[in-house]
């Protein structure tokens, strides 16, 4: 794990956004993605954590609070803090908030299967919050938003069909770090924007411990890769650890099918996504 | 300020502050209350419905005729207004041809209001080739046709996959400004704006004005209140303003397709390279703007630029150029 900052090249600022302007955007962006599908309504699943809190604020700015549903799903090996920040996180903004504990059908399903390894286990949460925020969709008539950022998708690190799972996702191409700024921006609680980042699927879970870096790094590397398209090579010569550099470059390769729809097998002379190409928004 | 479609189908106007987010158009010149050869032109930024051309032939309508009422000679809508940009596999079915019945109704408004229009569609040839283009509307008829020449092929874009390449920068006479003046237009679309040869061209045809029309996706750097695109296109059309001592009309458009959102900020900037009227902000809106004839003889009075332009040195180094490389 890096522990001591490595700074590095003198773009130093490269992850810095405009707050207003980027606030602004998405709050277009959701207007325009929720009312273009004939809905008014969106629906959030709010762990607690800066990235759902950051959606939820940003829904409403966009909607206002009677159009935004925040649903709250621990379980029972959930942080109590969590709960605190989620509920704080509703307060500020003056939306209720909806909480449907998880417990008993996690746990009617693992009885069946208690050998499951926490990683089944944080999956198998992360899919039942998921099937619980689509059928409150429909009850709701409310469009699901995504919460995951742009760094856990770039490493792959969400649940396929499990938080990964949205209809329209506002913070998909901000980093970590751009995540906070806007966060600070909006005015979220002080305990949402200082705590250590978790999926809090069990206790004690910490992101940066399971990815071995920091997302300060995380992030500064993945940009100088992705946004900026330098090689390998020529981040390591920026002075990032070379470690680092290629953990974060094997969890992206590694992680690739997680961020593209399933592969058909190719027969017809017009396959979907590969000859067969319509917009979403295909005649909106 | 959401970003969002209106609903109405109207686009509301703005000519000066109203809402603190237009700059001011220049005043009329002091002493001169129906300046000569003054005409005043609308941008309409507009959000199309991607790939619905009779809502977004609808919605031109009502707004030509909105221009018209506020006194606009001419009313400019961005790239593929009538279309939506990234249509993808929609290019072939929703193309027009000249003829087209949607063209007509254009042609139609241009007549009974007394305004010409430029708006952007998909144009089939008889070749069933597909085009990128923008069609100059006055007074009934199809003045002009400009078909994209660059078709921006990366990033985000795909534009090559769809549909093909124009040719050619031709200049045109336009009616505006009542009879006795002359103006000169050519259309760049875009794109074609990042190929300063192409503005050259219109120039050297002598331009009185550059028509932008564009659908530009904002991305790039967040900061500083503006997307990165936003800073490219304020750099090229104060540019190019400047160096060819012509007015340049930049009608960007409104909205979002499959999330990406087109930044808006449609502008006028006049002969000296002033951004003289500006939508500050990517909502729907109609900027109204007067230009000037004396401007452009003010600032080519000040700017003799066009006038000591070597086109013979520009022949001459073009022509061994080329016959270098045809020698390989």
């Amino acid at each position: 794990m890096s522990t001591t900052p490595r700074p590095i090249d003198s773009d130093a600022d490269t992850l810095a956004v405009d707050a207003p302007f980027v606030i602004e955007l998405l709050r277009g962006f959701i207007a325009d993605g929720v009312r273009k599908v004939g809905f008014e309504r969106v629906i959030v699943g709010l762990s607690g954590g800066v990235d759902s809190s950051l959606v939820t604020a940003l829904a409403v700015s966009s909607l206002g609070t009677d159009n935004v549903v925040a649903v709250f799903m621990p379980y029972r090996s959930s942080d109590p803090q969590s709960r605190i920040d989620a509920l704080a996180v509703c307060e500020s903004l003056g939306v209720g908030a909806e909480i449907v504990d998880i417990t008993p059908q996690v746990d009617a399903y693992f009885d069946r299967f208690p050998d499951a390894d926490r990683t089944r286990r944080g999956n198998k949460m992360a899919r039942e919050r998921m099937s619980i925020l689509y059928d409150h969709s429909m009850a709701e008539r409310a469009l699901v938003l995504g919460t995951s950022n742009k760094t856990e998708l770039l490493l792959g690190y969400g649940t396929l069909f499990g938080d990964m799972a949205s209809a329209l996702n506002p913070i998909g191409d901000l980093y970590k770090t751009q995540v906070y700024a806007l966060a600070r921006a909006l005015g979220l609680p002080q305990s949402v924007l200082t705590k250590a980042p978790s999926a809090d699927l069990w206790a004690g879970q910490s992101d940066e411990d399971e990815l071995g870096m920091r997302y300060a790094v995380v992030d500064q590397v993945l940009h100088r890769l992705v946004d900026e398209r330098r090689s390998r090579a020529e981040v390591i010569a920026l002075g990032f650890d070379a470690v680092d550099v290629d953990g974060i470059v094997a969890r992206m390769r590694g992680s690739q099918y997680k961020r593209r729809p399933p592969v058909i097998a190719k027969l017809s002379n017009r396959t979907i996504d590969r000859e067969f190409r319509y917009p979403r928004d295909w005649g909106r | 300020m959401v970003l969002e479609r209106s609903r109405t189908g109207v686009i509301p106007t703005v000519a000066g502050v109203p809402d603190g987010r237009v700059d001011a158009p220049s005043p009329a010149p002091e002493g001169v209350t129906d300046p000569a050869g003054s005409v005043m032109v609308a941008l309409a930024q507009f959000y199309p419905r991607l790939g619905d051309v009779g809502a977004n032939v609808g919605a031109h309508l009502t707004t030509i005729a909105s221009a018209a009422a506020a006194g606009a000679g001419l009313v400019v809508f961005p790239e593929l207004s009538i279309t939506g940009y990234f249509l993808k596999d929609q290019v072939p079915e929703i193309a027009l041809t000249i003829g087209s019945p949607e063209v007509g109704a254009l042609r139609d408004a241009s007549r009974e209001g007394g305004i010409d229009i430029v708006a952007g569609l998909i144009l089939e040839s008889d070749e069933h080739r597909f085009y990128n283009a923008a069609l100059y509307i006055s007074g009934g008829d199809v003045l002009h046709v400009h078909r994209k020449v660059y078709l921006p092929t990366y990033g985000l874009f795909d534009e090559q996959r769809y549909v093909a390449a124009g040719d050619r920068f031709r200049a045109f006479a336009v009616p505006i400004g009542g009879a006795g003046h002359r103006w000169r237009a050519g259309i760049l679309i875009c794109e074609d704006l990042w190929h300063p040869s192409a503005a050259a061209l219109l120039a050297r045809q002598g331009v009185d004005l550059i028509i932008c029309p564009s659908a530009s996706p904002g991305r790039g750097q967040l900061q500083g209140e503006a997307v990165g695109t936003a800073s490219s296109y304020d750099v090229m059309t104060r540019t190019y303003a400047q160096l060819f001592t012509t007015y340049v009309l930049y009608c960007n458009r409104s909205g979002f397709e499959d999330g990406v959102g087109f930044w808006g900020g449609s502008r006028v900037v006049d002969p000296v390279g002033t951004v003289v009227a500006e939508i500050r902000g990517a909502h729907e809106s109609m900027l109204l703007h007067r230009l000037e004839r004396s401007a452009i003889r003010r600032a080519r009075v000040a700017y003799p630029l066009l006038r000591d332009e070597r086109n013979d040195v520009n022949d001459a180094e073009t022509d061994r150029l080329r016959r270098r490389h045809a020698r390989g």
